[in-house]
């Protein structure tokens, strides 16, 4: 997928990805010559369906979690499926602080999906030098990650 | 006046979302994690309720018993059965840094099976949009068997069983998937209602570049008569590799193990 501004005849370059809400995903793109923006909006399906294949608009940010796409999706999943304390994966991700807001907020995701929640955020924190993660940290991770209900 | 739109190759600036370039690197991630497998076995009928999940585990089983590593990957996601039929209990999958360590079933086997994510009784569902849902499923489930694949630290392994459900549309993504067609195993019982279903897949298998490495006969007896094992081996030019009654001697497991 690629954008055109017909105008200038050039390539539109990725400018940022937000989630509006109501299952909407917002991608905007940019015209490099005379600066225009337009954003591409998905409605709920649409989302789902980018989600469903694993990809994400403007590109990855943090690595893909493994297990990533089921995690994110499946309903249902046993909350203690997976055991993220006992592998390497805990120790990597330690760095950043909750605040209590924050952990309370995570206390909320589903148990299935939770571990992974966790790290993906601690990774967006520590990639942009945040020392503490807090409500508003976890809301433009969210939206600049794509993380649609998480 | 219709405006001047050139083609999608004819923009050639570097592009952030590089969608091709992230399935090609979801499949790369594939191959890069079966490298250490040294082969790997669809077991297949196209048919529902021949057994195909027994027989995996079984042979799976006899397989670690004469020392090859081994592992299952059960790819019916709707219908899991693989962590119960190898005792594999309900312990919790171990996330390392960039894999989940397989669970561990009877004799060592190595396995995955959505049968160990669910909660107890519930099936397979995702969130979503309620709308048009029968067309991201599908997506979502090819998914899930991409990631059974590639996010899996199946480490070195002499032989992996993937476990499909019937029907063929799970045959053609792991085919997709693969580098090449995996070699497939055909199970089927006697009679001719099987024979005829196990015929239509092995056909779509092998017209998809598979290679059939022959049939298993399960669930033999008074119970269900016909002769669909020696129709197949004959029209396909394979072999009937076992025949397996429903109460299976000792040694018909390691017969069949020695033969793959």
């Amino acid at each position: 997928m690629k954008f055109l501004c017909v105008e200038c005849d050039r390539q539109m370059v990725f400018e940022e990805r937000q989630l509006p809400g109501d299952g909407t995903l917002a991608a905007a793109f940019k015209c490099p010559s005379c600066g225009r923006v337009t954003a591409l909006l998905t409605n709920p399906f649409e989302t789902q369906l980018v989600s469903s294949l694993g990809v994400v608009i403007g590109g990855r940010t943090v690595p893909a979690q493994p297990l990533e796409t089921v995690r994110g999706n499946v309903a249902g999943g046993r909350p203690d499926a997976f055991d993220e304390a006992s592998g390497r994966a805990e120790a990597r991700t330690a760095g950043p602080s909750w605040s209590a807001e924050a952990q309370q907020r995570l206390s909320q995701v589903p148990g299935f999906v939770r571990g992974m929640v966790k790290k993906i955020y601690a990774e967006y924190a520590k990639d942009h030098g945040i020392a503490e993660i807090t409500p508003a940290v976890m809301d433009t991770a969210r939206a600049e990650l794509g993380l649609e209900g998480m | 006046m219709p405006l001047n739109i050139r083609t999608y190759r004819d923009l050639t600036e570097p592009d952030a979302s590089g969608l091709p370039a992230q399935i090609g690197a979801q499949r790369h991630r594939v191959a890069a994690r079966l490298a250490q497998v040294g082969r790997v076995v669809a077991v297949m009928s196209g048919k529902g309720g021949v057994g195909k999940s027994f027989v995996t585990a079984h042979l799976a089983r006899a397989v670690a018993r004469g020392g090859r590593a081994v592992g299952v990957l059960d790819a019916d996601l709707n219908g899991p059965t693989a962590a119960g039929l190898l005792d594999a209990g309900r312990a919790s999958l171990v996330v390392e840094e960039d894999a989940v360590l397989p669970a561990t079933g009877a004799d060592g086997v190595r396995l995955v099976s959505m049968d160990l994510l669910l909660e107890d009784g519930r099936p397979l569902a995702f969130r979503g949009p309620a709308a048009d849902r029968f067309v991201w499923r599908g997506a979502l489930e090819a998914a899930a068997l991409r990631e059974f694949l590639a996010d899996v630290a199946w480490g070195s392994l002499d032989l992996l069983l993937v476990d499909l459900p019937p029907g063929l549309s799970r045959f053609e993504e792991l085919a997709d998937l693969l580098d090449r067609p995996p070699a497939v195993l055909t199970v089927t019982i006697p009679t001719p209602e099987s024979r005829d279903a196990v015929r239509r897949a092995l056909r779509a298998a092998m017209e998809r570049g598979a290679t059939p490495l022959g049939v298993v006969e399960n669930m033999m007896g008074d119970q269900f008569r016909g002769d669909a094992a020696e129709v197949l081996a004959r029209e396909f030019g394979v072999p009937v590799l076992a025949r397996v009654p429903f109460h299976p001697p000792v040694g018909v497991w390691e017969t069949l193990a020695a033969r793959l």
